[in-house]
């Protein structure tokens, strides 16, 4: 059974404290940025930079909203860049807690397929090919603790526990907000771990926000390996 | 705040107006999400659409400055549509109350009115005789309980907002009519018995020249609604700066003593005088005047000032101390005047940061250079220990000698800090001071040390304060805050029965209650009086037991002024009989014994209640003498709803701020508060109604930054997420100005000029005034020179005017005119 994340952005109020919470756990050095215009920094995820707030401004149903989505890493059910990666010294899934981990072996992978395979944009690389993402704060996690973003929250947004757990309160809060935005919608809750509520159009918060069919297509290489089944290990595919 | 944080869970319907409190106040939104979940909307009132409009329920734009104008509406709306709970305000308020025939109002100006001849900085002020109250024969203001004497407060309110009609608040403050009809209806609901409605306010309403009567005009609303003393009501400031309300309440203003007590004045040339002065008197028996009280705690505060060398013959060390001299003002900006003005030698500048702080921090700057010496008591190096080698300075020409000794930051210091709620709350000491950086404590008692052994070695002038201070706040060579809060709380200074009970000298005073008048007792603060006792320290407890009424109170975790008591005047929460308004969400309920239709015995439940008396009245109606009114601090025991206390009138009214964009007030010919201070040095220029200047200019804060940004600038996590000063505007501003998102800019006033990043977004929308377009653009005020090392990201204060409200001469930062323009 995996642990997951719930994350009600109905009520995120783009406080960052997720955001710097990551970054002081994980000891990130902060990027050079500047203000290009808008509150959102940095523009986009890194190799440095696991979790964001993504900001935009919209009119919906002649009313502005101003949307606010703490994207980050899903953690998914069937990880498709583990899948594309296949060699669990680089990528593999702590069955423990579910959380979908990347260690430094991921400098021997083709950067850009790992990253074209995940459906939500999320891989980042360094200069030499290694990739990082959020790692669920699996070590927290194996201590008792829950994810440095889920601690800081004010709010209530994040939420953290057994997948069924979240999956209920995902279900119970998008009931709740359904009250006041009737599109609401929870994003692929049987495919991944961090379970985002989002009460308009998700397409309007980020471009990945859902699982994009354009992006979900997988490499050769993993077809190939679909194929070739238990022989595919033996045949080093 | 009357209320405190956790209440705010408990309310029907929440106005934050004058704070952007999901940005700068995020953990607080916890508990706005919780009232929301229950069913209670939320109204954001704003001239921007910020990050809690992002999550209201109800938005509504209004033009920097223009508060009075909406609440002035929404009091009327409130009056012609009998939306205003007439039970409470005809019990509990001065509605009733009629007003001295020679009161008046007339174009902007209410009787009694002096306008300043002279330099100023205040431009006039009031004779206010004439707001008075009618008097009995008993010397107890006459009531009309019907309300309908046309003398009576509530006529005359009634009167004063007849100007205040919907369309002519939209001509001024630019909001729409639907939206403010929303909001109006919508939070008028609250006036029905047993629904709340809660405001939270912060710097939005405090910094403008009319700042006091906006905050007024909510009180007011809050008293017709039946809304002060209830669960999830009340009137709640969200202070700017953690523990800012500790250092209210123990008073590091130059105008009142710990406690909220008066500064004397060289006119109170004795304690007696000076207790005479400042001791409200009431000849009416159901009012319980609570500062009456009054020589209990300022001689008890003389008493913690000397100790055992205060004495009744010497009048407790009264003379020992400094007086302000009668007409004399000594507010921020005043200092910085005479500084600017050659009038200073040395400055601490301690925890503070006035060179990007203060505003029109040119003039703040240039002050600075005129002096011999200053000590600048910092964590870090900043804009004002720098202010020598900052830009456009000489050092070649500045003879201030600077000494700078590193501050330790609170997390490495034991103490208290005091919350929005009233809540002091110990803390222990974290990581211990890094370096050489010393906690404020220490440095001030060593401080205190060398000035005294100075005055004993040579003969000082006027030696009395400093030798016969009492100073002994140590342990072991170290500040103890264990014993300064001890002090605070106070001590029987000698054996003494006070009820009946024998109090030892050297004990802690259990309440204000025990402290007397005659110097047997001593209390640094009698508000605190109550929170460090023989029971321990009580601000240091956590239990999360809630109360009987389940509502938030949590009675055991820290503690809070007064004596512990949680929602203030909360005898406002229940009938004449005692009975809760609400009986799902009571604060207090009287559960004492009746017999024959009259209570014989008293028990409240519940929160503290605010006094012990008997419930107004009895069951079967009849009116008790052994009762008091619910508003114990006022003279006379109501709410009030003629407010005679202010310098700028009874009721607010509404001007326009010193720097605006309309050349017509619509509610009276009087432009600006006539009472406003406003300065005048070549240094302090303004422009109003100048093409030069032609939109609105706002000042406000982002969560990634604290105040001027010392704290925060150094730290790259934060810098990376705002890391430029920026200037937020329209897009049809943009198109006028052909700026582009991410451009740098230049914003210009009449005293600087400020380069910032262009952020150009849907948030900000022109208002449409009268039939003038008016553009409004805001800049955060954390960044100055200093860091980041680039100095390219400066103060929004070069750009804000030398205007203050008459009350408190808070600066008028929310509003003042500026220039947005290409490099």
């Amino acid at each position: 059974m995996s642990k997951s994340i719930f994350i009600d952005t109905t009520i995120c109020t783009a406080c960052r404290a997720c955001q710097v919470a990551c970054k002081q756990w994980h000891d990130l050095p902060a990027e050079e940025t500047i203000n290009v215009g808008s509150h959102q920094n940095p523009q986009d995820l890194s190799f440095d930079t696991y979790k964001l707030v993504r900001m935009k401004e919209e009119i919906i149903n002649g009313r502005l909203e101003w949307l606010f989505f703490p994207d980050q890493c899903r953690h998914c059910e069937d990880a498709p860049c583990l899948e594309a990666a296949y060699d669990e010294s680089a990528i593999y899934r702590d069955d423990a807690t579910g959380a979908i981990i990347y260690t430094l072996e991921t400098r021997k992978l083709d950067a850009d397929d790992i990253i074209a395979a995940c459906p939500y944009d999320i891989p980042r690389k360094a200069a030499d090919g290694t990739l990082a993402k959020c790692d669920m704060c699996n070590d927290r996690v194996h201590n008792g603790l829950k994810p440095a973003c889920v601690t800081a929250c004010p709010t209530g947004a994040m939420n953290f526990g057994e997948r069924d757990e979240m999956l209920a309160l995902a279900q119970k809060r998008l009931g709740m907000a359904k009250n006041k935005f009737p599109k609401a919608q929870l994003l692929n809750p049987d495919e991944v771990n961090v379970i985002y509520l989002v009460g308009f159009d998700p397409e309007l918060y980020s471009e990945y926000a859902v699982a994009s069919a354009a992006k979900s297509g997988i490499s050769r290489s993993v077809a190939l390996r679909k194929i070739m089944g238990p022989f595919a290990k033996l045949m080093r595919v | 705040m009357t209320n405190h944080w956790i209440d705010i869970k408990n309310s029907d319907c929440i106005l934050i107006m004058g704070s952007n409190a999901a940005e700068n106040h995020p953990i607080s939104f916890k508990y706005v999400i919780q009232a929301m979940e229950k069913g209670a909307p939320l109204i954001s009132v704003d001239p921007r659409f910020t990050k809690t409009s992002a999550k209201a329920d109800i938005y509504a734009s209004l033009r920097s400055g223009t508060d009075i104008a909406f609440l002035g509406g929404m009091i009327k709306y409130i009056l012609d549509n009998n939306l205003y709970n007439k039970e409470y305000t005809t019990a509990y308020t001065n509605a009733p109350f009629l007003v001295d025939k020679s009161f008046g109002f007339k174009d902007g100006l209410f009787s009694g009115y002096q306008k300043n001849e002279g330099d100023g900085p205040s431009m006039g002020g009031y004779d206010k005789s004439s707001w008075a109250f009618q008097m009995d024969d008993k010397g107890v203001p006459k009531v009309d309980k019907t309300l309908s004497d046309k003398h009576s407060v509530f006529q005359l309110l009634k009167k004063h907002y007849e100007r205040y009609d919907v369309d002519t608040v939209v001509k001024v403050t630019g909001t729409t009519k639907a939206d403010l009809l929303k909001v109006y209806e919508t939070y008028a609901k609250t006036g029905v018995t047993g629904k709340a409605g809660t405001v939270m306010y912060a710097m939005g309403w405090t910094q403008h020249t009319v700042g006091t009567q906006m905050i007024r005009s909510m009180a007011m609303i809050q008293l017709l609604l039946g809304n002060m003393g209830v669960a999830g009501g009340g009137v709640n400031a969200l202070r700017g700066e953690s523990n800012v309300q500790g250092s209210t309440d123990h008073c590091l203003l130059w105008h009142i003593w710990p406690g909220y007590l008066k500064t004397p004045r060289a006119s109170n040339d004795s304690l007696d005088a000076y207790n005479k002065k400042f001791t409200p008197k009431s000849n009416d028996p159901l009012s319980a005047n609570w500062w009456q009280n009054y020589p209990k705690y300022s001689v008890s505060l003389l008493k913690s000032f000397f100790g055992d060398k205060a004495i009744p013959e010497n009048q407790f060390g009264y003379t020992w101390l400094p007086k302000v001299d009668d007409g004399a003002v000594y507010s921020w900006f005043d200092l910085f005047d005479a500084m600017y003005k050659g009038d200073m030698e040395g400055f601490f500048a301690w925890g503070q940061n006035p060179a990007c702080s203060g505003s029109n921090a040119s003039k703040t700057r240039k002050a600075l250079e005129k002096l011999d010496w200053m000590v600048n008591v910092n964590l870090f190096d900043n804009e004002t220990g720098s202010f020598w080698r900052g830009p456009g300075a000489d050092p070649s020409k500045i003879g201030t000698e600077v000494f700078m000794l590193p501050a330790s930051v609170s997390v490495e210091k034991e103490g208290s800090i005091t919350n929005s709620g009233r809540w002091m709350q110990w803390r222990y000491q974290g990581p211990k001071p890094l370096g050489n950086s010393r906690p404020d404590g220490d440095i001030i008692m060593e401080l205190g040390h060398r000035i005294k052994e100075k005055y004993k070695a040579a003969d000082g002038v006027f030696k009395h304060p400093i030798l016969n201070l009492k100073w002994d706040y140590e342990t072991n060579g170290a500040y103890d805050p264990h014993k300064a809060a001890k002090e605070i709380n106070g001590y029987f200074v000698k054996d003494v029965t006070v009820k009946g009970k024998l109090c030892k000298k050297g004990t802690l005073v259990p309440s204000f209650a025990w402290l007397q008048a005659d110097g047997s007792t001593s209390s640094g603060n009698w508000l605190y009086c109550n929170s460090y006792t023989e029971k321990g320290n009580m601000s240091a407890r956590r239990s999360k037991k809630d109360a009987a009424n389940n509502i938030g109170l949590y009675p055991e975790f820290a503690w809070c002024w007064p004596v512990n008591r949680r929602i203030l005047y909360n005898r406002a929460s229940v009938d004449t009989q005692g009975r809760p308004w609400d009986d799902k969400q009571w604060v207090i309920k009287f559960a004492g014994e009746s017999k024959d239709g009259k209570y014989t015995s008293k028990k409240w439940l519940g929160d503290v209640p605010d006094g012990g008396w008997y419930p107004l009245e009895n069951p079967d109606g009849s009116q008790r003498t052994d009762a008091k009114q619910p508003f114990i601090m006022r003279k006379h025991g109501l709410g009030q709803i003629f407010g005679p206390g202010r310098a700028d009138g009874p009721f607010p009214e509404h001007y326009e701020p010193l720097e605006c964009p309309v050349e017509k007030n619509y509610f009276s010919s009087h432009m600006v508060n006539p009472t406003a201070v406003v300065y005048s040095t070549k240094d302090d220029s303004h422009a109003t109604c100048d093409p030069r200047f032609p939109f609105v200019g706002t000042t406000y804060r982002v969560s990634e930054h604290w105040q001027t940004g010392l704290m925060t600038r150094p730290q790259k996590w934060l810098m990376e997420l705002e890391p430029n000063v920026f200037v937020e505007m329209s897009e049809e501003l943009a198109k006028l100005r052909a700026i582009e998102n991410g451009e740098r800019v230049l914003v210009s006033s009449a005293r600087g000029k400020l380069e910032c990043t262009a952020i150009v977004t849907k948030r900000f929308k022109p208002f449409l005034i009268g039939y003038a377009t008016v553009h409004q653009v805001g800049v955060p005020w954390h960044y100055g020179w200093r860091w980041p090392a680039t100095g390219a990201e400066e103060s929004a204060n070069l750009l804000t005017p030398s205007a203050g409200d008459p009350n408190t001469r808070i600066p008028e930062t929310k509003a003042f005119m500026v220039n947005v323009t290409k490099l």
